[in-house]
């Protein structure tokens, strides 16, 4: 197997590998009794441990069989993927047909298993799809997706995700969108599970007028490690990226937000937006930020912002004076700072997944 | 009843409150004035429960209650208000939400039923509409983006619909034109009846024109030095602070 990366990779240099490189992870067996499912009113698909399982999930006829990974990349965790990957969703929406939402639920129970899925999505012109993801499960395993999309002209992607893994799972997955003229990819990640979890994403912009907006909030506590790394490249004129980042860290959780927004010559026109914020709610609590901008053309707008505090003194006293006890006080404020992040979740179920799950995390602080 | 005996505090090394006594009988509304750094905001910052302060002496009974002892959502719940002098913006909590989920604590905490949101926008509107206020005061996030007499309005809007047995309201004048003052004055003397007192903080005496006091204390170098009848205010107006010093 390709080597995990070290902490040598820059891109590597907050997100420290070595718990998982000290576990020999076996390929998954039987596929485990599955979890209770998310309760969403929309059709669905459903792998446990990885590997596909019909009887849970609905039929699509936009769902297309898997086809083996041809790939060498130099990313190591997209090649560790190419070479392990068995299994995964591919769904091809033909141009013009809005394909609803689907939801792709992702389970594992332990036993130092690791699976590797590669999801393919491809919009033809015109295209609309909502994609929720949910990824759960229980013990140590380490769930390696790779998601390849592809946007047409003028497709418009919406893509959730609820990182909701085991504590002590591994969850990095790596995310590719290629954008076509006048294409949206609107995103949001939650990162709420896992012992270390990273969300990888290389976007695309390579047609005029595309738009990307990759929001992500990160809720964790303990010793959990999260990562929200992601590079955009603006390869053609006229596109805007937005990034919205917020992070609410206790106990001696960690938090690694690395944006990079590369624009290329020709992309004059540009409109590149990043903001990361966190929270931290203990003094152990640490959050890394590494913002880049790499601009080789003269007529763009590029800004990023980046701040770390704790909750607010004044905010807190404001609220317990009217007669709001002091946790409901901290939820609330906890709630209207993500509040920014939860922008690009245009979908019903999704925003009431998301509120759900957050409420939770408040519950068990 | 709010009895104020003896209270001395301090920020830190310096001695702010040096010995307060002060008695706001049910019904009746009291004026604090007094010069700049005389302690004002602190009396109030104090009856309220904010972090920062030392209390050196002496203390504070409401209505029985042994304010001091108590953390700032007991004393909202037993019926205690201040009205800030600068209102904290907090982006992302609606207002709507914000004063309900306030109501619903102290109700809960009275052992009222709580409101749902119908009952809740039933209540407030009416509100709005006695107060003159507009319905998208709700609809925005707290004070975010009010201007000072938007801010003003808003703290007598929560203080309409909290229903509080006393009120500290600290400067609430301050930054205010006069058709916002008139407002604010009206929101308080809706409140007037005989379970409702205020202390009205106030570095001049023109809120007092429309806040009719039943009587004025002057607050100066941490301790009260003079107390009488509204007449008090006028003559502070006239003549100033000087020579009232402890």
């Amino acid at each position: 197997m390709t080597a995990l990366p070290t902490r040598k990779l820059e891109a590597w240099r907050y997100t420290d590998l070595r718990a998982l490189s000290a576990i020999s992870f076996t390929a998954p067996a039987s596929p485990p009794t599955p979890l209770s499912l998310p309760d969403l009113a929309i059709p669905r698909l459903v792998f446990l441990n990885g590997i596909f399982a019909p009887h849970l999930s609905s039929e699509l006829s936009f769902l297309q069989p898997f086809t083996p990974v041809a790939e060498h990349s130099a990313q190591p965790l997209t090649q560790i993927n190419a070479e392990h990957a068995q299994a995964g969703m591919t769904l091809l929406i033909p141009p013009g047909v809005d394909a609803g939402s689907v939801l792709l639920v992702s389970q594992a129970s332990g036993g130092s298993m690791a699976f590797h899925p590669r999801h393919r999505i491809t919009l033809g012109a015109g295209a609309r799809l909502t994609l929720i993801e949910v990824a759960q499960g229980d013990g140590v395993y380490w769930h390696n997706p790779v998601m390849d999309i592809t946007l047409a002209d003028d497709a418009a992607l919406a893509h959730y995700r609820l990182q909701d893994e085991s504590r002590e799972a591994f969850h990095l997955a790596t995310i590719r969108a290629d954008l076509a003229k006048t294409a949206s990819y609107e995103s949001f990640t939650a990162l709420l599970g896992g012992q270390i979890s990273r969300a990888e994403f290389h976007v695309r912009l390579q047609g005029t007028g595309g738009h990307a907006h990759i929001n992500a909030a990160l809720l964790l506590g303990g010793s959990q490690l999260g990562d929200i790394t992601s590079v955009i490249t603006h390869a053609a004129k006229g596109c805007t990226s937005r990034q919205t980042v917020k992070s609410v860290l206790s106990g001696a959780a960690r938090g690694v937000f690395q944006g990079r927004i590369e624009v290329d010559r020709i992309a004059q026109k540009t409109d590149g937006y990043q903001m990361t914020q966190a929270l931290l709610l203990s003094d152990t609590a640490e959050m890394d930020i590494k913002p880049e901008l790499q601009i080789f053309a003269d007529d763009v707008k590029c800004s990023h912002g980046a701040t770390i505090g704790a909750l607010d003194a004044e905010q807190l006293f404001y609220l317990r004076s009217r007669g709001i006890a002091p946790d409901d006080a901290r939820a609330m404020l906890i709630r209207a700072f993500l509040t920014e992040a939860l922008e690009s979740v245009t979908s019903e179920p999704a925003l009431a997944m998301f509120e759900t799950e957050f409420a939770q995390f408040q519950a068990a602080r | 009843m709010l009895e104020i005996k003896n209270l001395s505090a301090r920020i830190g090394d310096k001695e702010i409150l040096r010995g307060v006594d002060l008695l706001v009988p049910d019904g009746e509304i009291h004026a604090v004035m007094g010069p700049n750094g005389a302690g004002k905001s602190t009396l109030s910052y104090v009856l309220a429960g904010r972090d920062g302060y030392e209390v050196t002496g002496g203390g504070a009974i409401y209505n029985g209650h042994d304010l001091l002892a108590m953390p700032p959502e007991a004393r909202a719940a037993a019926g205690v208000f201040l009205a800030f002098q600068y209102p904290v913006e907090l982006p992302g909590v609606g207002n709507a939400n914000f004063i309900r989920t306030a109501l619903n604590a102290v109700r809960r905490a009275r052992a009222e039923p709580e409101l749902d949101a119908v009952a809740f926008l039933k209540l407030a509107r009416a509100a709005l509409k006695s107060l003159s206020m507009q319905d998208d005061m709700l609809k925005r996030n707290v004070n975010v983006g009010f201007s000072g007499g938007e801010k003003k309005r808003n703290e007598v809007l929560q203080m309409a619909l909290l229903q509080p047995g006393l009120a500290i309201l600290d400067e609430t004048d301050s930054g205010l034109d006069i058709d916002a003052l008139k407002i604010v004055a009206d929101g308080v003397n809706a409140q007037r009846g005989l379970k409702f007192s205020a202390l009205v903080i106030t570095h001049y005496q023109r809120l007092l024109d429309y806040i009719v006091p039943d009587a004025v204390h002057v607050l100066a170098e941490g301790r009260i030095v003079k107390s009488g009848g509204p007449e008090l205010a006028l003559a502070l107006e006239a003549h100033g602070y000087a020579g009232l010093a402890a």
